[in-house]
């Protein structure tokens, strides 16, 4: 039997360094790829059920429970969606200080994908810590530019995980000025960090693979996206985002337990860091820009791999973000905004770490809730990984199990995937018949 | 030594360790909860006896926020839910400095970089308190919601039990 008839199983029982629980599965028959499944184990999202009944005010805090990683973007989710559906604007100092809240989500999460869970594929270690015999002051650095994110999160948000200090129309406290003066000097330290992130990640050996994906993101006209925009995809897609339910939709597929979710009229489609940058290049700081054409990127980049290195440039991005923030930051008068219950229905969209989350909420007039809906990235991401499994074993099906099966988790790693988001276990499986 | 003079030396010592007890866990995946649950029972027994350097510390097991939380202690105590296949509420005991601690030991009660990650990256990186020690309680159950299992409940004082003790041999 030659051995592209062969029938071969790869099987990886735990994918590492993912967040949550699934499994991936490939099937290759006579050396073509014949099936790929993202599979999520994880027990259905219960959170849109827990919501019902509860008081407008307790999405943000109930909705942060879903991610260790990311409750900023759920919580800001959250806000936005309760404020459209009460008529309430958030604006100015408050509106900054959500911006900042983000830059520290971003900085956390985005340094502890690049160095703790994504460079050591391209490097050729099984995770951070054999990475750290050869890399002390690498990996050194890279924990004290998360700190720094977690210190925004804690003057902020009251803590470092699950911040308390957020409230539909604001915040319970606001900080003084001296307060987030004292971020200042860390922060200093952590754009430069970032920098040199940049270049360190723009030395890696990429795999030559790209697709067409249609990229989709949120755009501000006047800034780069965190808390709001329009959603808009390089394929003319430009809608706000109360028609997002116009646009997108959820599919239950067999396989999983997080429902898939795809643009009705064209499927598959990608969210995250490569898109929102591929989308709005022109709206990052002098410094990312920069970094961004020494790292070898172009104005938009279509290549996963090289996700680390755009994320890289957003956390230089974050750490201008949040200095020009701190330093134009004046004391609002009041730390929320009053948001009064009115029956209607309400939407939200921010950019998470991993890209757009959508939150729509059905209000009565006492302001309890319906109805809810939450669609985290990873879920929008789901068919997309898919697709770029099946591109990528292609051509690479006669390589040895052990390779194969770590190149597909190095591309699955590309989506920083939170499937404790999706669903709330990665395990690879590659059959070769 | 006689027994005042044991008085005497713990006395002394208490002021010069600086010592964490750390709860690690998710207060929304039941049972995954229970070093948290710890944490503030132990939190409840010792309230206003001990000394200024010694603290009741939280934590979700990232490892990267658990090595921040151990920074600056001479000697840790890390408590968490683990899963290995011993009845619910039994209770393991890991010399975190002595030895390595195997991944899937720690490994359901976060995410796949948590504690036992923490605890190797800080031995390589030098980052180690001088005494760690780490109690596994043997979780029944880590599905969405919160409150412990009544097996794991029950375990809660003696888990603070030898908490106390542990922290008597340490110093």
């Amino acid at each position: 039997m030659s051995k592209s008839k062969r029938t071969r199983t790869i099987k990886v029982d735990y994918l590492a360094r993912v967040e949550g629980e699934g499994a991936m599965y490939v099937k290759i028959k006579d050396g073509r790829v014949a099936d790929v499944k993202l599979k999520i184990y994880e027990p259905p999202r219960f959170f849109e059920a827990f919501l019902r009944g509860r008081r407008h005010s307790e999405a943000p805090d109930i909705t942060a429970r879903i991610c260790g990683i990311c409750p900023v973007a759920y919580q800001m989710s959250a806000c936005h969606a309760i404020e459209a559906a009460c008529g309430v604007v958030v604006d100015g100092p408050l509106r900054e200080l959500r911006r900042l809240l983000y830059c520290g989500e971003w900085i956390e999460s985005h340094t502890l994908h690049v160095y703790m869970l994504h460079a050591p594929d391209f490097l050729g270690y099984d995770g951070a810590v054999t990475m750290a015999r050869d890399y002390p002051d690498i990996v050194k650095r890279g924990l004290r530019l998360k700190k720094a994110g977690n210190a925004i999160m804690t003057v902020l948000g009251g803590r470092e995980v699950h911040p308390i200090n957020v409230r539909v129309g604001g915040f319970y406290r606001v900080p003084t000025r001296r307060e987030l003066g004292g971020l200042v000097a860390e922060l200093e330290w952590a754009r430069e960090a970032a920098l040199d992130t940049v270049r360190w990640v723009a030395g890696f050996e990429y795999p030559d693979f790209e697709r067409d994906y249609e990229l989709v993101a949120l755009s501000h006209p006047d800034e780069y996206p965190m808390n709001e925009g329009r959603i808009v995809s390089d394929r003319g897609l430009s809608i706000a985002v109360d028609e997002f339910d116009d646009h997108f939709a959820e599919e239950h597929v067999e396989h999983s337990n997080a429902l898939h979710c795809v643009l009705k009229e064209r499927g598959a489609y990608f969210v995250g860091p490569m898109a929102r940058y591929s989308l709005n290049f022109a709206k990052l700081s002098p410094h990312a820009k920069e970094a961004a054409g020494e790292a070898g990127l172009g104005p938009s980049c279509r290549n996963p791999f090289r996700s680390i290195a755009v994320r890289a440039v957003e956390l230089v991005y974050a750490c201008d973000e949040a200095l020009r923030i701190i330093d134009s930051y004046q004391v609002p008068d009041q730390p929320a905004v009053e948001v009064v219950p009115r029956s209607g229905l309400g939407h939200g969209c921010t950019e998470a770490p991993r890209g757009i989350l959508y939150h729509r909420y059905q209000l009565d007039s006492d302001g309890v809730i319906g109805e809810a809906q939450i669609v985290p990235p990873t879920s929008q991401n789901q068919k997309t990984i898919e697709q770029d499994l099946h591109q990528f074993v292609t051509p690479r099906v006669e390589l040895a199990k052990d390779d194969l099966t770590w190149q597909c988790e190095q591309a699955i790693r590309n989506y920083d995937p939170c499937i404790s988001c999706a669903t709330h276990f990665l395990d690879l499986q590659v059959d070769r018949e | 030594m006689n027994d005042r003079e044991h008085m005497v030396r713990l006395a002394v010592r208490e002021h010069m360790v600086r010592l964490a007890v750390i709860g690690v866990g998710n207060p929304h995946r039941s049972d995954d909860a229970v070093g948290l649950w710890a944490a503030r029972a132990l939190r409840r027994r010792v309230v206003g006896t001990w000394p200024s350097g010694w603290r009741v510390l939280e934590c979700s097991g990232e490892a990267t926020a658990l090595m921040d939380a151990w920074s600056g202690f001479d000697a840790a105590v890390i408590v968490d839910a683990v899963s290995a296949g011993a009845s619910p509420g039994t209770l393991h005991r890991l010399d975190g400095v002595a030895e390595s601690v195997p991944e899937s030991f720690l490994r359901c009660s976060t995410h796949s970089f948590g504690v036992a990650e923490a605890i190797e990256l800080a031995r390589v990186l030098g980052e180690l308190p001088g005494q760690l020690i780490v109690y596994g309680v043997e979780a029944d159950t880590f599905d969405h919601g919160e409150g412990l299992s009544a097996a794991v409940e029950s375990a809660v004082p003696h888990v603070v039990d030898r908490i106390l003790a542990e922290i008597r041999s340490l110093i």
